[in-house]
């Protein structure tokens, strides 16, 4: 066998080879993008989510724009929390801004039993169609439409439309990203703090109409008669058309709206149940 | 006769006119009635009118001060007894004026004599700023301001006035009512039209299910070679105004320009029939034909005031009967259901059909199994089941790219689907969204 033929192939297609890679070497030096080291770092520490709540299309383009400004104001990223800001803060020798957890919170109570239907939807299973035609079986035009389109925006599982009072309910998975607020057309649901201990109290209505007609579609709704606003000793429940809004910046948790609410509005989330009212509880809240 | 009709699409549904032979009635008029402000396809008018104030039967009591919106008149004298929030046609509350009604006392210099008014003296832009004043909008449905219709672009020159007299949705006979029984008048209102536009060319178009429409229309007009009749193949949707203009003159309006680019000008009958009142009579819209048609037990086609609840038409033709599932507000392929029966008549209201239960559960939906129904029937060339499913995905470029915003909503597609998709609804849906994001470019 001649052995030349195939000392001959090896030696021309390693030649080929060789002069490739000293070409391919030096184009690589002439168009070498240099890229910050320190993006690779922040992505590390992100999430991963790439659920868009922090106003970028994507962790990636997260960690870029941080590097690029160099500062960490105004950024934050929902799903990793302060932990996730520090470690970045650590990375890039910056300080990060702590920020209050926040969680979505829906802010409407029409179940069937408090806003019966009057009419029935049998269209296509999107809470944006069904606006498009009308006010929502219960009548309410400001109401939860329960078609689930927050359910299907939500990429963490943390929202889910409860069977029974057919509203959507937000679970401890939340990371607030935002991307349910944005998918509700009727803008029910809002991101707030998460509060000590999970505890929360808002006005679960987003109803600008007058009391009189509210209360026709719909038993628990906000009337905007300015009961809270009265006894709230933080200045934080504003009423504008006719309509009670607790400001969750100012909101101290002291729990004296709730019982004031003559329709049951304001809601209280995860606190402990009320005590029989003594001077002495009294006094306690005050204190605190 | 040479019928003709649009090339693209379309499908023939039962025509079901079963109240074609009901002469036009006149309604007496309820207690209460709700005059929305908002009942043109534009912004609302704003009410010149408190609770208290007593007004006459046609004086103006909305202004609408956009470019795009209508002035809305009373339908009635009597007291303003609130100006407050009702739920109308479009399923939600908006700002309505209620009156509380009494006798009929005219506001000054409308003429209520029956007498027929033929000579018109007026130029153009009187015509255009008459019509402006009384309200009108196109009573076809739609109810876009005639008045901006009529305003041809200075760079444009309309050569044809297609009159709308096709009614190619089933059920609804109001406008063949109309062409029989007012068809003198509306011929007058025609010219009134042309004149207005500067066109000596009319063509009425009149799907050929009603000849004796056509006949009487024919045997009016035998002197006149301005405007001519002419008969159509029955088939829906052929009353849209791109196709009627295919349908008569064969030009095709360019995908998202106006009827004006190739020439013609499109109005309904009952809009020429409204022209005629306004500018011959000095009496602004505030009636119109509406036919109660459906599983009721007297059919019928009332010459309704604006603001009359539905509910007491429903009362008049019978009541509603017990299997009743579903009424809706315009014909049965474009119309919507209404979530109350309280909701007003307004300028767009041309129908109220009353369908029993059975018909009116949808099906379930499946899949698409890509037969391609739905493209084989689109009136204007699309593909509607890639087009829900782009809005369905939510993809607002390619629903763009793929011309969603050309759709005219006439639900040929969902008629014919197999397998129950509810096409229309995503591809409304889409462009909601698509005309969101492309006025925001502008």
């Amino acid at each position: 066998m001649d052995t030349t033929l195939i000392l001959y192939a090896v030696a021309s297609v390693g030649g080929i080879g060789l002069v490739a890679a000293v070409i391919l070497y030096f184009v690589a030096q002439k168009f070498k993008v240099i890229e910050d080291p320190r993006i690779d770092e922040v992505e590390q520490v992100l999430p991963a989510a790439n659920c868009g709540g922090c106003g970028y299309a994507g962790c990636r383009n997260f960690a870029e724009a941080i590097v690029k400004s160099g500062t960490l104001e105004g950024f934050f990223c929902p799903v990793g929390g302060n932990s996730c800001m520090l470690d970045i803060g650590k990375a890039l020798g910056l300080e990060a801004e702590i920020k209050e957890p926040m969680i979505a919170v829906i802010r409407c109570n029409g179940t069937p039993a408090n806003s019966p239907a009057k009419a029935q939807y049998d269209g296509v299973k999107s809470c944006f169609v069904a606006n498009a035609l009308f006010a929502g079986e219960g009548g309410c035009p400001f109401g939860c439409l329960g078609l689930g389109d927050c359910v299907a925006a939500c990429q963490f599982d943390a929202i889910v439309i409860d069977p029974e009072s057919k509203l959507p309910v937000v679970n401890d998975k939340c990371t607030a990203c935002g991307a349910c607020v944005k998918a509700c057309p009727r803008n029910i649901i809002e991101l707030r703090y998460k509060g000590k201990k999970d505890k929360r109290i808002f006005v679960s209505c987003i109803n600008a109409e007058k009391g009189a007609v509210s209360r026709k579609n719909c038993s628990v709704s906000c009337i905007g008669c300015g009961k809270c606003v009265k006894v709230c000793p933080h200045d934080a429940i504003v009423v504008e058309n006719n309509l009670s809004y607790i400001s969750y910046e100012k909101c101290k948790l002291c729990r004296k709206c709730v019982p004031e609410c003559p329709t049951g509005a304001i809601w209280e989330l995860n606190f402990p149940p009320r005590k029989e009212k003594t001077e002495a509880s009294v006094a306690e809240t005050e204190n605190n | 006769m040479n019928l003709k009709t649009f090339k693209l699409g379309g499908v023939h549904p039962p025509e079901n006119k079963i109240s074609e032979a009901a002469a036009i009635e006149k309604t007496a008029l309820p207690k209460t009635i709700y005059v929305p402000v908002q009942q043109v396809l534009g912004a609302p008018s704003v009410p010149v009118l408190k609770k208290g104030d007593k007004v006459k039967t046609g004086q103006l009591i909305a202004k609408g001060e956009a470019f795009i919106s209508a002035n809305v008149h009373s339908p009635a004298t009597g007291t303003v007894a609130k100006v407050e929030e009702v739920t109308d046609t479009s399923g939600y509350r908006k700002l309505s004026v209620i009156i509380d009604t009494e006798e009929d006392i005219w506001e000054d210099g409308i003429i209520t004599d029956g007498a027929l008014a033929e000579e018109c003296s007026l130029s153009a832009e009187e015509i255009i700023e008459k019509v402006k004043a009384a309200g009108i909008v196109g009573l076809g449905g739609a109810t876009f301001p005639t008045h901006v219709k009529l305003m041809v672009p200075p760079d444009k020159k309309a050569e044809i006035l297609i009159i709308n007299g096709v009614e190619c949705e089933p059920y609804l006979t109001s406008d063949h009512r109309l062409m029989l029984e007012k068809g003198k008048e509306m011929i007058i209102g025609i010219r009134i039209l042309m004149k207005a536009l500067r066109v000596d060319k009319a063509v009425i178009g009149i799907e050929n299910n009603k000849k004796d429409a056509v006949e009487h229309l024919q045997e009016l007009l035998k002197n006149d070679s301005q405007i001519k009749v002419q008969a159509l193949k029955v088939k829906y949707p052929q009353g849209g105004e791109k196709q009627l203009i295919k349908a008569i003159s064969g030009r095709e309006v360019p995908s998202g320009k106006l009827p004006v680019e190739v020439g013609c000008v499109v109005q309904n009958v009952g809009t020429a029939y409204a022209v005629y009142e306004a500018v011959q009579k000095n009496k602004p819209l505030i009636e119109r034909v509406v036919t109660v048609t459906g599983n009721v037990s007297k059919p019928a086609n009332y010459m309704v005031r604006l603001g009359v609840p539905v509910s007491y038409l429903l009362e008049l033709s019978g009541g509603i009967p017990e299997s009743t599932g579903k009424i809706i507000n315009g014909g049965p392929m474009m119309g919507k259901a209404l979530n109350s029966f309280d909701v007003p008549v307004s300028k767009g209201t041309s129908g109220i059909i009353v369908l029993p239960e059975s018909q009116s559960k949808r099906s379930a939906e499946v899949n698409c199994i890509r037969c391609a129904k739905c493209i084989g029937v689109c009136p204007m060339g699309l593909e509607p089941f890639f087009l829900a499913q782009l809005a369905e995905v939510k993809d607002w470029e390619k629903s763009e790219a793929n011309k969603i915003m050309d759709c005219i909503e006439c639900g040929s597609c969902m008629y014919v689907c197999p397998s129950y998709r509810p096409l229309l609804d995503y591809i409304r849906m889409g462009k909601t969204n698509v005309g969101k994001i492309m006025r925001t470019r502008k």
